[in-house]
């Protein structure tokens, strides 16, 4: 009796210590990552989606600068670009949003409609010099809550040396019948046709979005003729083996890694991809993507939004403003948009950039017939029907459901 | 009897004693107050456990009911304002098309992973149990997909189940067998999670079950060597029902664990393709988040439909565990 109790309290005192050391651990971890802006007034807050640089790098030591330029000590976090969105409304919720907020684009419209940012009215940011159909993206119910700091889009990269070897002259595809029969001569030639990304998430969406404007067809009209017929372009390559199963997992990362063999003769991807094709150890090309009866169809805009979340202290976003304006402006932007690997989102800066390096050219022409997602308004809209896309082309692809119900299915969903 | 009911007064003499000594305070009052003080010091140690239970458990618990019964938009997550729908979202989830074939593919994938993984586990902890050379070696070997991050068995496993360079379909190829899309295929991508979770449960099943079987006493076996059963009959009627309390524990633990299964099949498939291999715990994420405008109150329900089918089982796992304490 009198072992046993002692034996109890013995495991009480155990657990109560262990108890206490998690709360102890836990309540410091919460108090470190917590408050950001509880350093005193005089310092500044921005938060990235650029975890790939840290302290020592130039787009950290650029943010520094700015800082200091404006008479302010800058706290800089990065975030995981996917996590950026979720933490940025719960510190709103908490009153706790940083000053400074980059954010990838087609989430601006989504904080715009939860209140998180700030106007550009409200704020006075210059957003002039920035191309229209990138400050699309976050222009919402006639107002502008940002301004692009670069820009990426899509194209399709080839191999040269297999397009060699199965005889087709890359001047030939023009539209989407002449890019099916180049893939159909690479596949008799014994290689593999093209590659790109089909995943279910907001990636095969993406990847999807230039051949449904290619076609002519609208995100507000998923079940048009257009829309089915860019997604049968899709489904048909896949039945004739143009393009691997593969795709309906592959990221754009896992694609490129498919390109990146030698073996494709196409893939789709992006701007950032470019460092990497020098390294593939094969001649390549880039095109812009076509559409379905010649031209290049609009590829949808990657890239992040600076923008300015609202503060309870109105005061800030003067510093806010310089803060913003520094980063986003003359040569730093310059500096910015080549360590980021983006095209400016001024054409002033893209010259610059075309005049040092002139392979980005057809980026620059595609980023300037690109299209935001969340432009024409369709802002929050835009997710909705994103998601019901990727599940259609999923769908379509996998062979459960045909283009033409799968799409529809899509628009009566994503209403 | 008489003993308990003379300690109280030993000790208070003592007590009593030892306060006249320290103190000139009269003995009535000590009284009083001596339970108190002994009120307050378990209080006290309570105190970190209830904070800890109340702020990890409870607290979060009641958010996510309190999410699942509101109407949250992005805008009155931030404000605090959304209001009060009672049951609007849990209606929604029934409506949804996907709640049937998230229904079913989470008994499927449940059901089906425990049956493998409890056969499999029991199969091989029968044959560690004969204590060969290296059987010590191997079983430590078999360890191993339990110790992997999850992370890293899971994309092993979409990697070796590729479609395109997969290593399984290469074999299959070689050996003469069309190659089947393990992953993008509709009316596979559930069997592929399910092997992939098979295959990470199996090592828990070994080691509970091969302790269960050292509990087993040698003499039985022997008794019934000599009573002319074969190894089939000594093991259906010696082991298996021997080891029922330990199967029984294990299965449902499995049960609880196999329930909330969402990284293996997230990473492996997304739940597609076309909702193919959904269950609750990857829907409820993709309501949540895995769109750019997240479902917070839809996401919730979800996953309380979960939480009260794990507390189900887990009720019965107490009972069961209490039955056989008493027996």
């Amino acid at each position: 009796m009198n072992t046993t109790s002692r034996q109890r309290r013995l495991t009480a005192a155990a657990v109560t210590v262990a108890a206490l050391a998690i709360t102890a651990t836990a309540c410091s971890s919460g108090s470190g990552g917590g408050d950001a802006k509880s350093a005193g007034s005089g310092t500044y807050t921005v938060w990235d989606p650029y975890p790939q640089f840290d302290k020592t790098s130039d787009w950290a030591k650029l943010v520094d600068q700015c800082g200091t330029k404006a008479g302010v000590k800058v706290k800089r976090t990065a975030f995981d670009t996917s996590d950026l969105g979720n933490k940025t409304l719960l510190a709103a919720q908490q009153g706790n949003s940083p000053d400074v907020l980059i954010v990838d684009n087609p989430v601006v419209s989504t904080l715009a409609e939860a209140g998180v940012l700030t106007t550009t009215a409200d704020n006075k940011l210059d957003t002039s010099k920035a191309d229209p159909n990138l400050l699309a993206a976050g222009q919402t119910g006639g107002k502008t809550y940002g301004t692009p700091i670069g820009a990426n889009t899509l194209a399709l990269y080839y191999n040269k040396d297999v397009l060699k070897a199965a005889g087709v002259d890359i001047a030939s595809v023009k539209g989407w019948t002449s890019l099916t029969a180049a893939l159909a001569k690479v596949k008799k030639a014994g290689k593999k046709g093209i590659t790109f990304s089909a995943i279910g998430t907001e990636e095969g969406s993406f990847q999807f979005l230039p051949w449904l404007w290619g076609s002519g067809a609208k995100l507000t009209e998923l079940d048009s003729q257009q829309a089915v017929s860019a997604l049968t372009l899709w489904k048909d390559w896949l039945k004739e083996g143009y393009a691997p199963n593969s795709v309906l997992n592959n990221t754009q990362t896992t694609s490129w890694q498919e390109f990146a063999s030698g073996d494709y003769a196409f893939s789709e991807n992006g701007t950032w991809q470019l460092a990497n094709a020098k390294k593939a150890g094969f001649g390549y090309g880039v095109l812009p993507i076509p559409a379905a009866a010649g031209g290049s169809a609009a590829a949808p805009t990657g890239g992040e939004f600076v923008t300015i979340p609202v503060q309870k202290d109105t005061g800030r976003y003067a510093t806010s403003q310089k803060l913003v304006t520094c980063l986003t402006s003359g040569d730093n932007l310059y500096n910015t948009d080549t360590t980021l690997s983006y095209v400016a989102p001024t054409s002033e800066v893209q010259d610059k950039q075309v005049a040092a390096n002139p392979e980005l050219k057809p980026w620059v022409d595609a980023v300037k017939a690109a299209k935001g997602r969340t432009s024409d308004d369709l802002g929050t809209k835009y997710p909705k029907i994103s998601e019901q896309m990727w599940k259609a082309v999923q769908s379509a692809l996998s062979g459960s459901k045909s283009p033409k119900d799968a799409l529809s299915e899509a628009q009566s969903a994503a209403k | 009897m008489n003993h308990t009911t003379k300690l109280p007064d030993h000790r208070s003499e003592r007590v009593r004693s030892g306060a006249a000594i320290a103190a000139s305070a009269p003995g009535r009052t000590i009284k009083r107050r001596r339970p108190a003080s002994t009120q307050w010091a378990a209080w006290g140690f309570l105190a970190p456990v209830t904070v800890y239970l109340v702020l990890f458990y409870a607290y979060p618990l009641y958010r996510n009911l309190d999410l699942s019964l509101r109407d949250y938009t992005v805008r009155s997550f931030v404000q605090g304002d959304a209001p009060f729908t009672g049951l609007a979202n849990y209606r929604r989830i029934f409506d949804d098309p996907t709640f049937a074939p998230a229904l079913l593919h989470t008994a499927v994938f449940t059901v089906v992973c425990l049956v493998f993984q409890y056969a499999i586990g029991l199969a091989l902890a029968v044959f560690f149990h004969q204590n060969f050379r290296l059987s010590a070696t191997l079983r430590a070997l078999f360890l191993v997909p339990w110790l992997l991050p999850l992370i890293v068995s899971a994309s092993t496993w979409s990697w070796m189940l590729n479609s395109e360079s997969g290593v399984v379909d290469a074999v299959l190829h070689a050996v003469g067998i069309a190659p089947v899309n393990w992953l993008t295929s509709p009316s596979w991508s559930l069997t592929s999670v399910i092997i992939a979770n098979v295959w990470i449960g199996v090592p828990f099943n070994l080691v509970v079950l091969y302790s269960g079987l050292q509990s087993i006493p040698a003499s039985l076996y022997e008794a019934a060597a000599i009573d002319g059963a074969n190894t089939w009959q000594r093991f259906w009627r010696v082991t298996f029902p021997l080891l029922r309390p330990v199967s029984a524990i294990t299965l449902l633990l499995g049960l609880i664990y196999t329930l909330k299964v969402f990284d293996i099949i997230w990473i492996m498939t997304k739940g597609g393709p076309a909702d193919s291999s959904t269950t609750f715990a990857t829907w409820s994420y993709q309501l949540g988040f895995g769109n750019l405008l997240p479902a917070f109150g839809p996401g919730a329900a979800v996953g309380n439909l979960l939480v009260i089918a794990a507390l189900v089982f887990g009720l019965v796992h107490v009972r069961v565990q209490r039955k056989q304490a008493l027996s």
